[in-house]
């Protein structure tokens, strides 16, 4: 067996490692997948602009774009911040529980296009979030308010991930179909699917306990505020 | 059918607006920005009519200018103060103009794409399909982004060019990560079309003890999750690490229930994807919205969450699929 197409994979592995851009690095990883299977280099330039053609529409979402930024210009984030301030018994981990289960639920009946990070994340979760976290401590230390933010990402990530799979029509469940039908073993898209629950249930459960001892970070960061230490002057971020 | 064509058009053709705003910036790397999106908006707009290997070449330039390092945006620290400072400049409890009505067009966005989706479903039922599956959430989102921009026109009584403007603002701000997904999923045609799943399938058939259930178990969950790593797409490693392990060994030889193998065998697949910057739509492109100066900030905060569900899935996969056995 020829091994040389792994060229490819170790180019990935080592750009990611040394942080080089990686649109560099994916490109060059192609051509060394390329060379290692033996696809000269203008099959390999025709290769990526048939696959470029079939999968432009990932870049979709940039067409909210427009509409969110001239939202923002108007002050959405602000109003999202001052909305949640109102809700009581709000805390930035009860915020992003609640946005979980939402999520999580409306994937598993099938409306996976319901958040997404350009149309919902961005404008809407991380402002409410924020200011949840601020209610409890105004001065949001910079390090703790990236970690909210990430993590807003992170949950409409988990959410997605692990409730779309429960839908029935949804692609993976009939790519596993096709392919088992394919080999000679025919499998109901329900079946599939079901099997899917224990994983989902799993998964709310692990970023859950997550999310409320995040809520009990906030309330140790806001305990240290309160008792300064002198001389402890470390304002230096985490660069 | 309609297709894809008029989602093109309106994604090239806002890369082009971007690329001629830039031309009009006199700033430092502008020509850089403006450059990137002239090539990746024609190629988006006219790539079913151009020789495969144009496009390809296009691909690589554009490639080529993002690597440099000469793009101004979020990406370089001195670039990222304008629309940074947009992102931290709350709290002072002012709200919105608009009160909540602010919310109104951004929610539009969720609403028009859940109820087109269905229209389509439903035209489909009726024996008139209008566009294929896949299709159909595209279309339908395409036609919500260009609904919630009107409607906050209407609203803001902001000209057309106002939110373009904005629009633009923000994908220089997103810069080449925007593009990122495209790329990788290619280098994920490229390693299929070079094989690269054969190989590792194979390497790993070869290390474990195929008589241990435990050990095709792990192999399986693990190979799922490693390989989708590598191809930054669960769909892309399930067929290789299923036809490599989990079938011949896991359902022919141990006599595992293939629905729920299958079932746990894919999410063990999205552990992997929460973990990888391969999974750029997922991972680093959020990261470039929410302007987290660390690339790899949100992959940082899923490792908890992923770990510990691969865990219970490899669990899961040694109980469930055996149940009857």
């Amino acid at each position: 067996m020829n091994y040389w197409p792994l060229l490819g994979v170790a180019v990935v592995i080592a750009g990611f490692a040394l942080r080089l851009n990686p649109m560099g690095v994916v490109v060059a990883a192609a051509f060394a997948t390329g060379f290692g299977a033996g696809i000269g280099p203008l099959a390999l330039l025709e290769l990526l602009g048939e696959a470029f053609a079939k999968s432009r529409f990932l870049a979709i979402f940039v067409l909210a774009l427009p509409v969110i930024g001239l939202l923002e210009r108007h002050g959405l984030r602000e109003q999202a911040e001052r909305w949640v301030t109102q809700l009581r018994g709000a805390t930035a981990g009860r915020v992003l529980i609640a946005y979980h289960a939402l999520r999580q639920l409306a994937a598993a009946v099938g409306l996976t296009s319901i958040g997404g990070h350009a149309q919902t994340v961005r404008p809407l979760l991380a402002p409410m979030v924020e200011g949840a976290a601020r209610r409890r401590l105004a001065a949001l230390p910079e390090p703790l308010r990236l970690r909210l933010r990430a993590l807003c990402a992170a949950t409409d990530n988990v959410a997605l991930f692990f409730g779309e799979d429960i839908f029935i029509a949804f692609g993976a469940v009939l790519l596993m179909q096709a392919f088992f039908a394919e080999h000679g073993v025919a499998l109901a898209p329900l079946e599939i699917a079901l099997w899917g629950i224990p994983t989902a249930l799993c998964a709310f459960a692990i970023h859950g306990v997550r999310l409320l001892r995040l809520d009990a970070e906030i309330e140790r960061a806001l305990a240290a505020a309160q008792v300064p230490v002198p001389a402890a002057n470390d304002g230096g971020g985490d660069a | 059918m309609i297709g894809l064509a008029p989602v093109y058009a309106l994604l090239g053709g806002f890369m082009l607006f971007a690329a001629v705003s830039n031309l009009r910036r006199a700033e430092r790397g502008s020509i850089n920005n403006a450059a990137f999106w002239a090539l990746l908006g024609s190629i988006t707009l006219v790539a079913d009519w151009l020789p495969a290997i144009v496009t390809g070449a296009a691909i690589v330039a554009a490639a080529a200018i993002a690597a440099s390092g000469r793009m101004r945006g979020s990406r370089t620290a001195d670039a990222a103060t304008p629309i940074a400072a947009s992102f931290s400049a709350s709290v002072t409890g002012a709200g919105s103009p608009f009160g909540n009505r602010i919310f109104i067009p951004a929610l539009l966005i969720p609403a028009i794409t859940v109820t087109a989706v269905l229209a389509f479903k439903a035209a489909e039922r009726a024996g008139n399909p209008m566009a294929t599956a896949q299709h159909a959430t595209l279309l339908a989102l395409a036609l919500a982004c260009v609904a919630a921009t009107l409607g906050a026109c209407a609203m803001t009584r902001e000209p057309a060019p106002a939110p373009l403007r904005e629009g633009s603002r923000l994908l220089d701000a997103i810069g080449w990560a925007a593009i990122l997904p495209l790329l990788l999923a290619m280098l994920g045609t490229v390693f299929a079309q070079a094989g690269v799943g054969e190989i590792v399938a194979e390497l790993m058939r070869a290390w474990i003890p195929t008589d241990n259930r435990l050990a095709c178990v792990l192999a399986y969950a693990l190979g799922m999750a490693l390989f989708t790593m590598l191809m930054g797409n669960a769909f892309a490693a399930f067929p290789v690490i299923t036809a490599g392990i989990g079938l011949p060994l896991l359902v022919q030889q141990h006599g595992a229930d293939a629905a729920s193998l299958a079932a746990i065998g894919m999410l063990s697949g999205y552990c992997g994807t929460l973990l990888t910057p391969m999974a750029a739509n997922y991972n680093l492109v959020p990261a470039a919205l929410l302007e987290l100066p660390d690339r790899n900030a949100v992959i940082r905060e899923q490792v908890a969450t992923a770990l510990p569900l691969l865990a219970c899935n490899i669990a899961l996969m040694y109980l469930i699929p055996f149940r009857t056995a």
